[in-house]
């Protein structure tokens, strides 16, 4: 039980991806233009994330290691067409947003890491637990960076404004350049806080 | 040919590919930190953009569409990308010997270079013809190449640089993309 714990928390502050674990960053800088559109993309990837995981751990006896890549595309590729579909059904407005984002979770690094890393290798009930902390970090991480880029950039959050009046918004957070700059600087806070709480750490030690 | 000019100039610098579209951006902080690396996986990935865009529009139009089978784009694509590297990985190895060790251990990196995929799709997306597919695939490959190089330079700097702790490696890597962003953007105007 405690190891499953630990694989789902692992997700959420050690190993939280992107932070932690640098990877499936084009797409974290492409939808963190706004709040909603990054807890959409997210949504989608604990969907395929969780569907990816939870295969692979059960075919893992059967997939052949020399063509594991292929197959692990194979099945990531199928959930990435079932999100694209059922967004396109249910929620049009995102569907639009996101654009070519969706398709491009079938190359988000973080779901094809955590099939070879962890999923191929585990039992399913911790593949489960890992497809979820990871899901959810990588959501919360995409949640945070728009809410900073959007409360920055324009003001407002989920659409709604947040800043008083005479807040003109700095549109720069907003424009592509931007979101290199808002990534590099919340890894470099990441890293400041974490050293802090090793050195804390230490010391109890 | 003047519109073609346009295009081109538009696809390579104006709409980067990787500082404006995003696409790419994991090979980018990855690769980057030496020069050598970086020339070696442009020229991966020009080699192979243009073969998997080609390879992707013929699948699409006379595969998926006919058949009435476009839901299934994504699975398609990256099943053609990820063979097609397998291929070029295998012929490389046989007929250019010398080739293949400059670019081998790029080439498995490329099936999931989201630039490949996304070109492939965003081409589907626009509909583009044949040759307007060709030429985009090229100027944004040409596009990435640049980008890598010129950060892949500036990277190798920070060797000697007094960089603060906290923000060595990808942190600095962000920003230095961000502030090389921002001088691309200065050309939208151009357009």
């Amino acid at each position: 039980m405690s190891r499953i714990v630990k694989e789902f928390t692992k997700g959420l502050w050690d190993e939280i991806p992107p932070f932690r674990f640098v990877l499936g960053l084009c797409s974290v800088l492409a939808v963190t233009t706004s709040v909603s559109s990054a807890v959409g993309l997210g949504g989608g990837v604990v969907f395929v994330l969780i569907m990816s995981n939870v295969l692979v751990s059960v075919f893992r006896k059967i997939i052949p290691d020399k063509v594991r890549i292929a197959v692990f595309i194979v099945i990531i590729a199928s959930g990435v067409i079932i999100v694209e579909l059922v967004m396109q059904a249910y929620f049009y407005g995102l569907y639009q947003v996101l654009g070519i984002w969706i398709p491009l979770s079938v190359v988000n690094c973080v779901v094809l890491g955590r099939a070879e890393a962890f999923a191929r290798k585990e039992s399913v009930v911790l593949a489960l637990a890992d497809a979820l902390g990871m899901g959810i970090g990588f959501t919360i991480s995409l949640t945070v960076l728009a809410a900073l880029r959007e409360i920055i950039g324009v003001g407002t959050f989920f659409g709604i404004s947040v800043m008083p009046e005479w807040y003109i918004g700095f549109p720069y957070i907003i424009k592509p350049p931007g979101a290199f700059v808002c990534l590099g600087i919340i890894l470099g806070i990441m890293n400041v806080v974490s050293a802090r709480l090793d050195a804390k750490k230490q010391q109890a030690a | 040919m003047g519109d073609y000019l346009l295009f081109m100039l538009s696809a390579i610098v104006i709409n980067n590919i990787l500082l404006i579209k995003f696409l790419g951006v994991c090979p980018f902080i990855g690769v980057s930190s030496s020069m050598d690396s970086a020339i070696g996986m442009s020229a991966a990935c020009i080699f192979v953009n243009v073969l998997a865009s080609a390879l992707c529009w013929m699948v699409q139009s006379f595969v998926l569409e006919p058949l009435g089978l476009e839901y299934i784009q994504t699975l398609a694509f990256i099943v053609v990308i990820a063979s097609l590297v397998q291929l070029v990985e295998i012929v490389l190895q046989k007929v250019a010997p010398p080739l293949y060790s400059a670019l081998g251990i790029y080439l498995p990196l490329i099936t999931t270079n989201c630039m490949i995929f996304g070109v492939a799709v965003l081409n589907i997306r626009e509909e583009r013809g044949f040759i307007d597919t060709l030429v985009y695939a090229v100027s944004t490959a040409v596009g990435f190449s640049m980008a890598l190089v010129l950060l892949a330079g500036i990277r190798e700097r920070f060797a000697i640089a007094r960089i603060p702790k906290v923000m060595q490696g990808f942190p600095a890597g962000l920003i230095t993309a961000g502030m090389m962003g921002l001088s691309f953007y200065g050309l939208v105007g151009l357009a």
